[in-house]
């Protein structure tokens, strides 16, 4: 349940605070601290830079981000830009197609949590070689891809359709290893006893494996919401309709049309980046935990 | 009938993941191999017949195709002084966040590691205004400390190092995770001994911290070097490439063949020489990793 690198965390944080080094360090350690902080600080600061020039520049007015020189705090604050988005462009859609990528991904999470199980608590005929397999394919780059699939997408006639946008990338080789590594984790007695009681093996992955597997759904579930929504390349070559463009291929087609507008572009990128740095903060601990979580140290 | 799926459960459980990965990523990689032998393009697609097996003309025509060069040698300007940086700047951050205490270092993993998640699309865009010679705020606060102007998007070389600006910025998140997390599984212990012995910071760090993390940098470099190597929406959406081929990588040199000049057999010749380029980079990599490890 609780998988094998969480106790090394745990361990670490009593002993951080043992009076050995404390007496040490007492006051000679304070500089350095306060001196970091501030270097951090900076660093961190120039780190949020571009988010706050785009907010800032997303509501002033098409004149003031024009005019020299430039006002750090809007004189005027206006939501035009906003609104020009869903009213004059076609940003609803691209909302639409986003939140529908979004839903598959998560179908295609699923997908990738029963492979995992499988290959965690099951041995069979061929998974050694199948699960090596299924890990060799995260050597291949998209790039090389790319054109054969398009190919074969347009031989099923399933260019310049959703099913075409969402189908490659539905599951992907990580996800596989990371819910493996998590479910082997899960004590095989629990698994015996619900077969014992008569439970289907599928019964057992949705109303065991999947509840005990919460930290790892947690932090793949953020991960593949955020990959969803700022999926760009795939939607972009097998799009060729407007009605099917996600946020990201709407955005790139808005710097390409209104290149002057700065405002509409920075209104376009605020809307898509800012519900993800809500998710992020919200979400944050699981995120950044998940890191020892999957054991990638 | 329930027996036979149970039994059968674990190829069930699988099949739906093997299925869409053998389709969509080990099938292409043997298309784009037997396709880089071709002359496939718009006419190809609508009739096979139209395809013609051509040997080994796409590459001995995409070594002298001067963009493809460029291409390759502006990739290498990006990797040797992209992943460097990446690793450096990474490694610093998550150093100076773990030595530090209190809840403040706790929000600066957060500041940090936000670049990473937003949309690259978004990102470029901003990073785009940012560097707009007369409106654009990098500009402006060069001014305003009396330096003069920067060509940020319009000087070929300056061109690279501002998309590496950008690469860097997007980047420096995801790998100080690896590293902090690594950093959390040195005990505290080790330091400790060090400091009764006399030891100072910086020989704690180099002896200590800098050794023990020797796994995580590896596998920050193997990673880093594989998505330089793929580097691409930066030039594609900041740049199409330009000023005159200057920031054409690989990767988009391929995509322009492929999607924009529809000379499919051509990129894909050019994906397989990437490939090569990536999986050779990999093994030496491991290989020098072999032979540095003594224990």
């Amino acid at each position: 349940m609780i998988p094998k690198e969480k106790p090394v965390a745990v361990n670490v944080k009593p002993e951080r605070f043992s009076p050995i080094p404390k007496v040490r360090i007492g006051k000679k350690r304070n500089r350095p601290q306060w001196l970091l902080g501030l270097v951090l600080t900076l660093l961190g600061l120039c780190f949020m830079l571009p988010f706050f020039w785009m907010v800032i520049s997303s509501v002033k007015t098409d004149a003031e981000i024009l005019a020299l020189p430039l006002t750090i705090w809007p004189d005027q604050i206006t939501f035009e830009h906003y609104v020009n988005l869903f009213v004059n462009l076609n940003f609803l859609t691209y909302l639409k197609n986003t939140i529908l990528i979004v839903v598959a991904s998560f179908f295609g999470l699923l997908l990738t949590a029963m492979a995992g199980y499988a290959f965690a608590k099951f041995t069979f005929k061929g998974s050694k070689v199948l699960f090596i397999g299924v890990l060799a394919t995260m050597m291949i780059p998209g790039q090389v891809t790319m054109i054969p699939v398009y190919l074969m997408l347009n031989q099923m006639g399933l260019t310049n359709t959703m099913t075409g946008i969402v189908l490659p990338g539905l599951v992907g080789a990580f996800g596989v290893f990371l819910f493996r590594q998590f479910m082997t984790t899960i004590p095989d007695e629990l698994l015996e006893a619900s077969r014992l009681d008569g439970a289907s093996e599928f019964r057992i992955f949705f109303s065991i494996i999947l509840p005990m597997s919460k930290p790892i759904l947690a932090v793949q579930g953020i991960l593949t919401f955020i990959g969803a929504w700022n999926s760009f390349l795939w939607p972009l070559i097998i799009a060729n309709d407007e009605s099917l463009y996600t946020l990201s291929v709407g955005l790139a087609l808005l710097q390409g049309q209104h290149g002057g507008n700065y405002g509409l572009q920075m209104a376009g990128a605020t809307f898509m980046v800012v519900p993800i740095i809500i998710i992020f903060m919200i979400f944050q601990k699981y995120i950044i935990e998940g890191y020892n979580i999957s054991g990638m140290k | 009938m329930r027996r036979l799926l149970n039994d059968r459960a674990p190829y069930l459980l699988i099949a739906p993941t093997v299925l869409l990965l053998l389709l969509f990523s080990i099938t292409p990689l043997f298309v784009a191999f037997v396709m880089s032998f071709t002359n496939m393009d718009l006419a190809g697609i609508a009739n096979f017949a139209n395809v013609d097996w051509i040997g080994m003309t796409n590459y001995l025509e995409i070594f002298k195709d001067e963009i493809f060069l460029q291409a390759l040698s502006n990739t290498v300007v990006y990797v040797v002084i992209g992943v460097p940086l990446v690793i450096a700047l990474s490694l610093s951050i998550a150093i100076a966040i773990n030595f530090g205490r209190g809840k403040v270092f706790e929000w600066f993993r957060v500041v940090f590691y936000m670049p990473s998640i937003t949309n690259v699309v978004a990102v470029a865009v901003v990073w785009g205004f940012l560097f707009n010679p007369q409106y654009g705020l990098f500009n402006f606060i060069l001014n305003t400390i009396s330096l003069p102007d920067v060509p940020w998007l319009q000087d070929p070389f300056v061109a690279k190092l501002s998309l590496i600006l950008l690469a860097l910025w997007r980047a420096v998140g995801i790998n100080m995770i690896i590293f902090l997390a690594a950093l959390q599984g040195i005990p505290r212990t080790y330091y400790e001994a060090a400091a009764l012995d006399g030891a100072n910071t910086f020989q704690q760090m180099f002896k200590i911290t800098i050794p023990l993390l020797r796994y995580a940098i590896f596998f920050v470099t193997v990673t880093t070097l594989i998505g330089w190597i793929q580097f691409f929406e930066e030039p594609f959406i900041m740049t199409e490439g330009g000023p005159l081929n200057s920031t054409t990588s690989l990767a988009l040199f391929i995509y322009q063949n492929g999607f924009q000049l529809s000379n499919f057999g051509y990129a894909a010749a050019g994906s397989v020489v990437l490939f090569v380029l990536i999986i050779t980079v990999t093994l030496i990599q491991f290989r020098v990793q072999k032979n540095e490890n003594p224990y």
